[in-house]
């Protein structure tokens, strides 16, 4: 192990991306519940939650916001 | 005969071809390999044939002997693509051989593929330029041709294109891994750990492609039917192996990744709506379905993190970054242009027919 328990937690410390014109990118220990609290299956590492609306696979992207020409705008 | 007939000291690697030669330099190599190095005394003629065959191509981009060589040279560092005395992967006079088909089909690459404006190198505008080149089209597509009309024979077809790359599926972009850095190479691994099913076989997006094609009755032998795709299908992979075993290339392989990941999503839908079309289940369909999904986490990570963290890295990439994405959209084109074209006109786009038993599922 290197670095101890504190580089192993920050490891895994949750960070959401906010792609420009995309989705939600979550590297980390995040928990993904649907509105019932049931866990949503979750097959990868990182995974893409839809923001644009359209995808056909929700919560999760399927890049369906490239064919809908949607923008995130300034966000800063 | 036994593989240990051929090399007492148990150095090779799989099975005989599965595929024969089309033309004089993959018949020699065909002939060659199998053999034990020190057996080996005409190299320098081979070589000669080689610079000859190079010079007399009309285009080397579906040069059937050429690119079929080249797949067999490359197998060598792969392994699994025809029997082999291991040895012959380090051969100095094949290492020549390889790099002098490279060097002209490099150059024929970077004549063809139209050059695109170059952004700044930073990541947001590198990525910007990336989505932008890579675009969904409004216009007709294999994709939306399958998803719409292609018949089980057709679909029969594009597992079996498709399989020359992906029963191999990220290997050749791994072989760049150890030649990035930093950032970029954390987002290489990113993409490819995920390719490679995050630590569960059965989840490896090669496995879940062999399941794809026993399910719809075909061989998941790797080279099972290499025999049966034209040249064109062999130079795409034989692109991103030049591009992912060339360290100077490293930039040029992270924008074909980059190019790749980014027109999978949409198209895999299509694909998959294809099958759902004609019947098949979700067991059929799970690697399009595993590829709407993880292939649009992929291309944000590829576009910023790789590609334009690259750029950033090692501003001097950035040309090569954008001729391998666009590398990626022309060649691979070209692929599914002759197979779109093909059905268009009521033909086979393979270039040599299946057994009737592997057209369909029936």
């Amino acid at each position: 192990m290197i670095g101890g328990h504190g580089a192993e937690a920050r490891a895994q410390h949750p960070v959401i991306v906010a792609c420009t014109d995309g989705p939600l990118l979550v590297r980390g220990d995040v928990d993904l519940v649907g509105a019932d609290g049931e866990p949503i299956p979750r097959n990868r590492k990182v995974v893409a939650l839809c923001r644009c609306g359209a995808s056909t696979i929700k919560p999760y992207c399927d890049g369906t916001h490239k064919l809908t020409g949607f923008k995130t705008g300034p966000e800063h | 005969m036994g593989i240990n007939d051929l090399s007492p000291g148990g150095s090779t690697t799989t099975a005989p071809a599965r595929f024969g030669p089309r033309g004089p330099i993959s018949a020699a190599l065909l002939d060659l390999l199998p053999r034990p190095v020190e057996e080996a005394v005409d190299l320098p003629a081979l070589g000669h044939r080689v610079d000859a065959a190079l010079a007399a191509t009309p285009d080397i981009l579906h040069d059937d002997d050429l690119q079929l060589s080249l797949f067999l040279l490359y197998g060598l560092n792969y392994g699994s693509v025809v029997q082999a005395d291991d040895a012959w992967e380090w051969n100095p006079e094949l290492i020549a051989i390889r790099g002098a088909i490279e060097r002209v089909f490099e150059a024929a690459l970077r004549e063809r593929v139209p050059a695109v404006p170059l952004p700044p190198a930073n990541r947001e505008a590198v990525a910007e330029a990336l989505f932008d080149l890579t675009k969904p089209s409004t216009g007709p597509s294999l994709s939306k041709y399958v998803a719409r009309q292609a018949t089980d024979e057709q679909l029969h077809e594009l597992v079996i294109q498709r399989s020359v790359y992906t029963l191999k599926e990220a290997d050749p972009h791994s072989w760049g891994i150890p030649r990035l850095n930093g950032r970029a190479k954390a987002a290489m691994m990113e993409i490819q750990a995920d390719e490679y099913g995050g630590g569960n076989a059965e989840r490896m997006h090669s496995g879940i492609y062999a399941g794809l094609m026993r399910l719809l009755g075909l061989d998941a032998t790797y080279g099972a039917y290499v025999d049966h795709v034209p040249a064109i299908t062999l130079t795409s992979l034989n692109m991103s192996s030049m591009f992912g075993l060339n360290r100077r290339l490293r930039g040029a392989m992270c924008g074909h990744l980059a190019a790749f990941e980014m027109t999978s999503s949409i198209p895999c839908r299509f694909y998959g709506n294809g099958f759902r079309r004609l019947g098949y289940g979700a067991d059929v369909t799970w690697y399009y379905d595993e590829h709407v999904e993880a292939d649009a986490v992929h291309e944000q990570i590829a576009g910023r993190d790789l590609a334009g963290s690259l750029a950033e890295d090692e501003p001097e990439l950035l040309a090569d970054i954008f001729f391998g994405a666009n590398a990626c959209l022309t060649v691979d084109g070209w692929a599914g242009d002759h197979i779109l074209e093909s059905w268009e006109a009521g033909r086979s786009s393979l270039r040599v027919a299946l057994p009737a038993a592997e057209r369909t599922s029936a």
